[in-house]
């Protein structure tokens, strides 16, 4: 079967087969060097979600075609962001699929579906964001918890791990992120009252190499930031990939909500690490720096949005629009604050800090009755991937223009259990919510355009040194816009709502971008 | 997490087979609520309801903008404690309400969870309907002179320009209704609501002027950023390139007027009232 396989690729892909090679840890470190591949979730190390790929451009994106769509016939939310690697495109689907095709005309070379067991707790959706590539093997998270490695050519389970118990709430959504012969992988299951880490595995074996814990035990640093023994079901998880500086070896993550989300009652204090940027040590997981976007919160604003690095004039900088309404600009030697600025509809906060941080009010905190409180529950963006296009020097994110009433309730924890702490409603005084692509000026933290959409979408962003970022809508539509204006230029309406980040890849020289969409993977390119 | 998200299960169709694989085990349960008028279970029960339920129920359990009202009795799918139970524990196939778990992935209420939610449900129940009108000459009304089956159908009898109202006594509170008739721009009612969508589009107004000058105005079916679907007064269905069109308006203001009370007289709304829950409680055929 294998040689088959391979004498039919060979066929295909005259070109491509003589030049696949394995991927290694120093092809990753230069991912931004072969742009034909998609190496990582982000594309590249820096997070920026940026081709330099440029066979589409903003003259030529109106003739923009439907290639090929591949179906995983699985309902629910598809999150994925395919790699692409030498002609092959490796991606999951819903309930923890996974699947390698041919990347020029989607048909499937090998297909892995893991049997979840019946109790397993993924809050929002029984999603998975996508792959990480090392060698021989794709590494992937799943819903109860486990840490696996496929073998890239058949897709059999070269290791299975069990990382944490599942039963207590906690699962993997993310896409792994490989530094050097590791695997990093953060936890999901803030809405259970878990205790988040990030955790990093051999890639060969599967041993576990370190955990950082995303809450600070009794002694370390920062547990002084949570009341009496909140800190043990205090969430915090880091369920976004992070990003990695190799001039500094150190890898950012980011953290999400502390536990209960939408109740303060009974964890007073910072809690630490939650909603925070990480600086780690990818070699031994020590904490180098952290920075604290929202303290004590009350409101489930995550900071799991990737942490982009941009150098700017010297400079070395993490971009972050953050899910709490505020676009941050850190120094990213140091996590030290330079400048943060609203970018959507604000009323959590009223004031900022000595150091520029934001900090929460009072009369935005959730009540009995409920109070209305800007950005929403699902934030002014969340975890769908922003991007940073060097020619035009603006950062593009996804906006939600929508508030909410928080209203909070006492709950008990219950391992494994639901722990809210809260309810949330539309708020249905307001004019309709709507969504929007904003291009952000990091200088100035101002916005350059929008390009407003119907309805708040979960759709991520690429850009392209065709001038060109793509983006999707709630509506259905996957659009490529002028990169510099904000002009719409092409659209195709998938069929359903976008709720993943696109990328973009090459074969032979032709360009590709590919978004997943309904249960379907769509991938376009010139005629 | 994305918090927002637990409720979407609701069109996750997979997700409820499975839940309620998961959830069948447990539907049997007793028949008798072991916690009848406990008023500190009832408590116990709104904050239940308050994270689980609210959402589209409403805080108070008034109903909201997606759930009916639950403090109206009796309730549409069955009146006892152990039915109310059975209708959170197994959801209402073909409506948006799902089985128990299918917003926490089969750890949804416990048993004892549900009986003080039941609990808290009938503390909150009004013992009397709230309407006292004649809903045969409710019926009169909403099909002669206050022309509401004009754009409104009840039953499979009345217009399309607006909302079909056969179930909206059952999922509407009366409150809601009355603020529909007196205020309808107030809360515009919700069309349609699209697998993955988060969110349901609305009746807004819309006015439209095609290229050749060719005047419309309508009802918004539905619309992204590219094109737009509306019915026109004449219940025609037309869709554009919205790039294609001389000039696009959209309006929150409805298109059906204020019904104020020199329009209709307090006794009338409550009559057309009647008529519109009466459908619900059987008292109209």
């Amino acid at each position: 079967m294998r040689v088959r396989l391979a004498f039919c690729l060979s066929l295909i892909f005259p070109f491509a087969a003589a030049t696949r090679a394995q991927v290694t840890a120093e092809r990753l470190l230069n991912a931004g060097k072969e742009p034909q591949n998609w190496l990582m979730y982000s594309g590249d190390y820096t997070g920026r979600r940026h081709s330099t790929l440029h066979e589409i451009d903003a003259a030529n994106a109106g003739k923009l075609v439907p290639k090929w769509a591949y179906q995983t016939m699985a309902a629910g939310k598809f999150e994925t962001t395919p790699l692409v690697v030498d002609g092959i495109l490796y991606g999951t689907g819903q309930d923890d699929r996974a699947f390698a095709l041919d990347a020029r005309t989607g048909r499937p070379i090998w297909q892995y579906q893991r049997g979840l067991p019946g109790d397993i707790r993924p809050c929002c959706g029984r999603v998975n964001r996508g792959l990480a590539i090392l060698g021989d093997k794709v590494f992937m998270g799943t819903l109860d918890s486990h840490v696996i490695a496929l073998d890239t050519k058949t897709g059999n389970v070269l290791w299975d791990i069990s990382a944490v118990d599942y039963t207590k709430g906690y699962s993997f959504t993310l896409a792994p992120l490989v530094i050097k012969n590791l695997v990093l992988v953060g936890v999901s299951g803030g809405e259970y009252g878990i205790r988040g880490f990030i955790d990093a595995y051999d890639a060969n074996t599967g041993e576990k190499k370190w955990r950082f814990y995303t809450i600070p035990a009794p002694g370390e640093p920062g547990n002084e930031s949570w009341e009496g023994q909140s800190w043990k079901i205090g969430g915090s998880p880091a369920w976004i990939t992070g990003t990695y500086d190799a001039e500094t070896n150190t890898t950012f993550w980011t953290t999400g909500n502390p536990s209960p989300s939408n109740r303060g009652e009974g964890r007073a204090g910072d809690n630490l690490y939650s909603n925070s940027l990480l600086a780690l040590d990818p070699d031994t997981g020590k904490l180098k720096w952290h920075f604290q976007f929202t303290q004590h919160d009350e409101h489930d604003y995550d900071a799991t949005q990737v942490p982009v690095m941009v150098d700017d004039n010297g400079k070395k900088l993490i971009l972050q629009a953050n899910r709490n309404g505020f676009f941050y600009v850190i120094d990213r030697t140091n996590g030290k604050l330079i400048r943060a600025d609203s970018y959507a509809k604000v009323s959590w906060a009223k004031e900022k800090d000595a150091n520029g941080r934001p900090v929460p009010a009072q009369e935005g905190l959730p009540t009995l009755e409920g109070n209305k409180v800007c950005p929403g529950a699902a934030g002014a963006t969340n975890w769908m991937s922003p991007t940073y296009d060097p020619q035009t020097k603006l950062f593009y994110v996804t906006a939600r223009e929508q508030c909410d009433v928080f209203s909070t309730a006492p709950q008990p924890y219950d391992a494994g259990h639901a722990y809210y702490g809260s309810a949330y409603f539309p708020n249905d005084d307001a004019a309709p919510f709507y969504g929007a692509l904003r291009a952000l000026d990091p200088d100035t933290g101002k916005i350059k355009w929008e390009w407003k959409h119907p309805s708040p979408t979960w759709s991520g962003v690429l850009s392209t040194a065709g001038g060109l970022v793509f983006t999707g809508d709630a509506e259905g539509n996957f659009i490529a816009l002028d990169a510099s204006s904000g002009k719409a230029l092409w659209h195709f309406q998938c069929g359903a709502s976008i709720y993943s980040s696109p990328m973009t890849y090459a074969i032979a020289g032709k360009q590709y971008v590919a978004v997943a969409a309904g249960s379907s993977l769509f991938t376009f390119g010139l005629p | 997490m994305n918090i927002r998200l637990r409720l979407f299960f609701v069109f996750d169709f997979a997700v409820m087979i499975l839940v309620c694989l998961v959830t069948a085990s447990f539907g049997a349960a007793q028949t008798k609520n072991p916690y009848a008028g406990d008023a500190k279970v009832a408590k116990l029960g709104e904050f239940e309801f308050r994270a689980n339920c609210a959402f589209c129920h409403g805080l108070g359990a008034r109903g909201g903008g997606r759930g009916p009202d639950l403090t109206r009795t009796p309730k549409k799918h069955g009146d006892s404690d152990a039915d109310i139970f059975n209708t959170i524990n197994n959801g209402v196939p073909g409506t948006a309400m799902p089985p128990n778990g299918a917003t926490q992935q089969g750890v949804g209420m416990t048993e004892e969870e549900l009986w003080q939610v039941v609990t808290y449900i009938r503390s909150v129940e009004k013992k009397a309907s709230t309407v006292s009108g004649d809903a045969n000459h409710g019926r009169e009304l909403y099909y002669g002179s206050a022309g509401c089956g004009t754009c409104h159908m009840f039953k499979g009898k009345g217009g399309r320009l607006g909302p079909d109202l056969t179930g909206a006594g059952t999922a509407r509170s009366t409150e809601y209704l009355t603020e529909s008739l007196r205020k309808p721009s107030r809360r515009l009612a919700q069309g349609i609501i699209e697998a993955m969508k988060e969110f349901t589009e609305e009746y807004e107004t819309v006015n439209v002027v095609t290229n050749d000058g060719t005047k419309y105005q309508g009802t918004l079916l539905n619309e992204d950023s590219f094109t737009i679907q509306f019915m026109d007064m004449r219940e025609k269905v037309h869709s554009f390139d919205k790039a294609s069109l001389k000039s696009l308006q959209k309006s929150r203001e409805s298109l059906m007027p204020a019904y104020d009370e020199k329009v209709l007289p307090e006794k009338d709304l409550q009559d057309v009232l009647a008529f519109l829950i009466g459908g619900r409680q059987g008292g109209v055929k």
